[in-house]
């Protein structure tokens, strides 16, 4: 299972905007994919990709793999219906705020809720791009575009808080310019059984450029976000001075050796944790008040839907008096004539 | 027993089972029609029920029918008028007095003729025979409720399932009249109940005491022999209706082409029984998705069918409605798929437990684009396995998704089956693409049906994207080139007119040539067959030309409608199997007769309009 990016690389023209954070994206799913690879010791045919319609959605076309571009909305449930049918199939699901959330949103829920094993992908730009600049269910309260001129009224979902919700297992969260973390998440994605959400916040050139400079900025990244990894101290800052502590019920921001605080009060990342109360905390954190929280935030382990639809044909065909549909037709109530 | 009383033998019978929708009804009719099928009759059932689980006791809205046809011959129609009604209460006999056949026998539940079950049921007398002109009937008041509680009241079961069991005692007084073997029903309490003995016993006891309460009184004072059909073919047979028929021919699809069978759904009336039915068969490796809505149930199944399952959804009008966008996406993308329609009473939530055919146009263009699709139609309880096998394999071999149209009348009504064996099938091999094909293209396609390779994802050396954008002809590869759309569109159209080559020819009852052509498809074969059959009796020349294959026909139509000076096309819905002939067959002119009541066609009201018909009226 030796693969290089090249090898998952399509013949395809790669036709998103020239400086689309998809670009970076795609490159991290295609450093991920190798790696993957000879880790769970997968070969190529054994991917799919799926996805559904918007920009994110053209995905499938750009890996060298099996792919399906569905309908808007619906990649979930056909994703589903590939993992049920082969469960030994990779399935990754690439789709974006308004595919997933908005037109998708209940498949969303219910995939994450049966926790099959699919990896979801949801770029998310906070706008529709493929339509040219409507707000989404992820745009910000207030955000002026075409379809919303005097500023949207509604309030966006925060994708991290709806797929714990949800019960989902695993939550991860990237950015689309940080290819080495998008990897890396991946990476995590692929090695969890059940439902995987990576939600990578991707900026839109055209229609929402900039929309998240206030993190991605180099020139504060390292302020305004926080990097997440299972049993390491939640600290993040410049200088690594910062960290996470539990004041009461909520989580606070304090700066190590101020205030009387120590390395010792500063939380440990248990991603593992099946109570979701923290993890649902640090997927709703948001600047200026907190640091963005990337990385797995959730990883939890549970059954997943296509272990336990094949598990439960198994068992019944172990004891099963029906063996063909021959054996069916003459079972029950018959008689002579 | 009662030797006084006479025996007198008959062809055929109807007897009606009706009364509020928590008494058992559909069990009642369900068990009467099984008991009659077992003893050798051949029997055709109509279960008529509201869509209220529960309606308010006694009144109109709440009336559950049950209708069981059975005969010493072979019987094609539940009947249009029965001979014998049970009536539970003042509200049942009100609804369903009108379908009893003049002269005919009428047992009520005396016990719910009272000042308030007339009320409920809005009488405006306290005489039902007076009130509704019943003088001319046999209508015997019998007091069922508390004979079965006075039955039980040993048994040791609290009063409401005393009270429950008055069925049982009301099917016991039917089984008397017509000389009906108890052990069938007997072994059905002993199967239902085995863990509880004093459930099975108290059935027992009140079956048989309405069986010898029938026989002491002085009212029935004549008992029906119906004979054990001999016209029957030879062979073992079992009861089935048309769910559970179209469930076990989608699996013996699934056998034959050697791949698991995945139905991806999600619950409507009428047609939640065939996901049923696929629930319990884990034992054949049956695997069902009951997904988050209609779109899911059909995306699922989509998706089953790249991935190299044998996948089918399951649905009603409102949820084919639901899944229009990905019936073009199965389209587009050319993977087999048997989308199964159980037609109700429409628009909209229309009538859930009513039957109809007015969904034929939607299955035909209810998509966006030239979205061309294979239409099939089952027409009989016991042939929706056979259709939904024939769906099953033009779907896998054509590489095409197909939709089957069934109905709520042929999807609950049973019949007696004569039991096929699968050896006597035909094979089903879908072009699936091997590993390692050099120079796969996933659009190539075979000459003999235009079918494109099946490439199941996992395999080594096919890899390839499909999707719902227009596809490059050979390599498919998003394609907006003029020429190529222009392709495609024909190509399309030109596979799915190509299972025309693959399908019989269609059959003419009757002459080939005559005065009359009655037209009719789906679910409607065995009223037309009946009434044809009894003008024929009486040397009209009227035959019947009865479709299976809607969309493409077979290729000997023209000749068969040119050979008659009259046409006449009868459907449940206002004409739509008549527009899809005048737009392929513009040569003819069709008359039409139509109904859109909920219910199927009545022998005796074809009959009248054939006639009308024929005179020229």
């Amino acid at each position: 299972m030796n693969y290089t990016p090249q090898d998952f690389k399509s013949d395809q023209e790669v036709r998103w905007c020239p400086g689309c954070g998809n670009h970076a994206i795609l490159n991290a799913v295609l450093k991920a994919l190798p790696e993957v690879s000879k880790q769970l010791k997968y070969n190529l045919e054994r991917y799919v990709f799926v996805s559904g319609i918007g920009c994110s959605s053209r995905f499938p076309y750009y890996v060298n793999t099996f792919g399906f571009h569905g309908i808007h909305g619906r990649a979930t449930a056909i994703a589903t219906g590939v993992k049920v049918a082969n469960p030994n199939l990779s399935v990754w699901l690439v789709t974006g705020d308004g595919d997933a959330l908005a037109i998708g949103g209940n498949h969303l829920i219910h995939a994450v809720r049966r926790n099959i094993d699919i990896n979801i992908l949801l770029f998310n730009n906070q706008i529709y791009g493929l339509t040219k600049g409507q707000y989404s269910p992820t745009s910000p309260l207030g955000a002026i575009t075409k379809t919303s001129p005097f500023g949207t009224v509604e309030h966006p979902f925060r994708p991290g808080e709806l797929v714990i919700g949800a019960q989902g297992k695993f939550f991860a969260r990237s950015l689309d310019v940080d290819v080495k973390l998008t990897a890396e998440v991946m990476l995590e994605a692929a090695k969890h059984d059940g439902t995987s959400v990576v939600v990578i916040l991707q900026n839109c050139v055209i229609f929402n450029d900039g929309a998240y400079n206030y993190i991605t900025d180099r020139e504060y990244r390292d302020d305004r976000v926080i990097v997440l990894r299972h049993g390491e101290k939640m600290i993040f800052g410049k200088n690594r001075d910062k960290g996470l502590i539990l004041s009461g019920l909520s989580l606070k921001v304090v700066t190590i050796g101020q205030g009387g605080f120590t390395m010792d009060d500063i939380l440990v990342h248990d991603a593992y944790n099946p109570n979701p109360g923290i993890h649902m905390m640090l997927a709703n954190m948001e600047y200026p008040d907190f640091p963005v929280a990337l990385g797995v935030i959730r990883n939890v382990k549970d059954s997943t839907y296509d272990d336990n639809v094949r598990d439960q044909v198994l068992e019944v065909m172990k004891t099963a008096k029906i063996k063909s549909v021959d054996d069916l037709l003459n079972s029950g109530d018959t008689w002579e004539v | 027993m009662d030797k006084q009383k006479s025996v007198q033998e008959l062809d055929e019978v109807v007897v009606r089972f009706s009364g509020d929708s928590g008494d058992g009804m559909q069990l009642t009719g369900t068990l009467f029609a099984d008991a009659s099928a077992l003893f050798g009759n051949d029997v055709s059932t109509f279960p008529d029920y509201p869509s209220e689980i529960r309606a308010p006791q006694g009144t109109i809205g709440g009336v559950s029918g049950f209708q069981v046809h059975f005969g010493s011959q072979k019987v094609n129609t539940p009947g249009d008028y029965c001979d014998v009604l049970v009536a539970m209460n003042p509200a049942a006999l009100k609804v369903n007095a009108k379908w009893v056949k003049r002269g005919g026998m009428i047992i009520v539940d005396a016990d719910h003729f009272n000042e308030k079950g007339y009320q409920r049921a809005g009488y405006k007398t306290f005489d039902a025979v007076a009130e509704l002109n019943l003088q001319d009937y046999k209508v015997i008041f019998a007091p069922i409720t508390s004979l079965t509680k006075e039955s039980l009241k040993d048994s040791g079961l609290d009063n409401k399932s005393i009270i429950r069991s008055k069925n049982m005692f009301a099917l016991g007084v039917v089984y008397h009249i017509f000389g009906r073997p108890l052990n069938f029903t007997e072994k059905f309490f002993e199967k239902k109940f085995a863990k509880k003995p004093e459930v099975i016993e108290a059935n027992k006891k009140v079956l048989r005491d309405g069986y010898n309460y029938a026989s002491n009184i002085q009212a029935i004072a004549s008992t029906y022999k119906v004979m054990q059909a001999s016209t029957l073919p030879k062979g073992k047979y079992r009861n089935i209706n048309g769910n559970t028929a179209t469930a076990w021919g989608l699996m013996a699809a699934a056998e034959k082409a050697g791949l698991p069978l995945f139905c991806g759904s999600y619950p409507i009336t009428p047609a939640t029984d065939i996901l049923i039915e696929l629930a319990k068969r884990k034992d054949l490796g049956v695997k069902t998705l009951q997904a988050e809505d209609e779109i899911a149930g059909i995306c699922t199944a989509i998706g089953a069918s790249y991935a190299g399952n044998f996948a089918v959804t399951t649905t009603s009008g409102p949820g084919l409605s639901l899944k229009s966008e990905s019936l073009g996406l199965a389209v587009m993308t050319e993977l087999p798929l048997v989308i199964v329609d159980v037609q109700r009473g429409g628009p909209s939530t229309g009538l859930p437990t009513k039957t109809e055919q007015s969904d034929l146009m939607q299955a035909l263009w209810g998509r966006n684009g030239e979205a061309p699709m294979v239409v099939i139609a089952a027409s009989t309880p016991s042939n929706c396995f056979d259709f939904a096998f024939m769906a099953g394999k033009i779907a896998m071999e054509h590489m095409t998704p197909v939709l089957l149209l069934t109905d709520g009348y042929i999807a609950n009504g049973s019949e007696p089956w004569r039991i096929p064996s699968m050896k006597d099938y035909p094979d089903i091999k879908p072009p699936i693409v091997p590993k390692g094909t050099e120079g796969y293209m996933p659009y190539a396609r075979d000459e003999k049906r235009l079918a494109r390779g099946w490439a199941f994802p996992g395999k080594k050396g096919i890899a390839h994207r499909v999707g719902g954008l227009e596809k490059d002809f050979l390599k498919g590869t998003v394609s907006h080139d003029p020429i190529n759309h222009q392709r495609m569109v024909d190509i399309r159209a030109a596979k799915v007119q190509r299972v025309q080559e693959f399908i019989p020819e269609q059959q003419v009852i009757g002459d080939a040539e005559g005065d009359l052509l009655v037209i009719g498809w789906g679910g409607t074969y065995g009223h037309l067959y009946d009434a044809v059959q009894e003008m024929r009796a009486k040397g009209k020349k009227v035959s019947l030309c009865h479709f299976n294959y809607i969309n493409p026909m077979p290729k000997n139509v023209a000749d068969i409608f040119s050979r008659f000076r009259k046409r006449v096309v009868c459907e449940l819905n206002m004409g739509q199997f008549a527009n899809h002939l005048r737009m392929n067959y513009q040569q003819f002119n069709y008359l039409q007769y139509n109904k859109v009541q909920g219910l199927p066609f009545t022998v005796v009201e074809l009959v009248e309009k054939f006639n009308q018909i024929l005179e020229g009226k």
